[in-house]
């Protein structure tokens, strides 16, 4: 997720919230990479999930991806699990 | 010593953390850490892209070489307005997320995977130096 392809996934998820959805789970299990402009991306999904009651959960971080969530804090404001099976039963 | 020139606009983005990362994995930097160079540049190129050039056309060019194997130097320049990236506040990274703002993430972000990282301003020339250790 940089700041090419962060849009995408910004339009993505914006389309499933349009039809009505509010609860997500994101896996990252095959997501390398991430840059401040996807941290971005994530943070605008999260404030309009928030004022809509709904949440995002992210699941499977790993390398480099997990150390930016760590470095820049977003790991503790935004709800992480090992696998999606772990986040579902929280939920 | 290599060297890419090019645009200074977001879709030339790919090719140039290609050319980077291309020369780290030459050397044998871990993915890992290569990982990391990516972040660093990046995030160095989209804030030349958002900021050095408004409303005119601009290039950025990029000098990448290595130091005895071990040490990947990337010369990062511009001719934008004088801005030293270094010098942008850390971000508080405690905040809560209502109030959390991204400003100042990417540069942070730049300085926690340098091992060094030096900016001086030269003519009409923005020139940030970025070392990078294969170990960090």
């Amino acid at each position: 997720m940089d700041a090419v392809t962060t849009p995408e996934f910004e339009q993505k998820l914006g389309g499933w919230i349009d039809e009505g959805e509010i609860r997500f789970i994101v896996d990252f299990a095959g997501l390398d990479y991430i840059s401040s402009a996807g941290l971005r991306g994530i943070l605008t999904s999260v404030k309009r999930l928030k004022a809509e009651g709904g949440q995002i959960v992210l699941t499977s971080l790993h390398g480099t991806v997990k150390e930016v969530f760590e470095i820049s804090g977003f790991s503790t404001i935004i709800p992480i699990y090992e696998s999606v099976e772990a986040a579902l039963q929280e939920m | 010593m290599p060297e890419i020139k090019s645009a200074a606009k977001i879709e030339h983005l790919e090719q140039l953390i290609d050319f980077v990362a291309g020369h780290a994995e030459m050397v044998g930097f871990p993915v890992n850490r290569i990982n990391e160079i990516e972040l660093a540049t990046e995030e160095v190129l989209v804030n030349i892209f958002q900021y050095a050039y408004p409303g005119i056309d601009g290039d950025v060019v990029i000098d990448c070489r290595t130091e005895d194997e071990v040490r990947l130097i990337l010369v990062i320049s511009d001719q934008g307005a004088p801005f030293n990236i270094l010098k942008v506040p850390d971000p508080d990274v405690t905040r809560d997320i209502s109030d959390r703002e991204i400003g100042g993430l990417g540069v942070f972000f730049v300085k926690e995977m340098v091992d060094e990282a030096r900016y001086r301003r030269k003519g009409n020339s923005n020139i940030l130096t970025l070392i990078f250790d294969k170990r960090h």
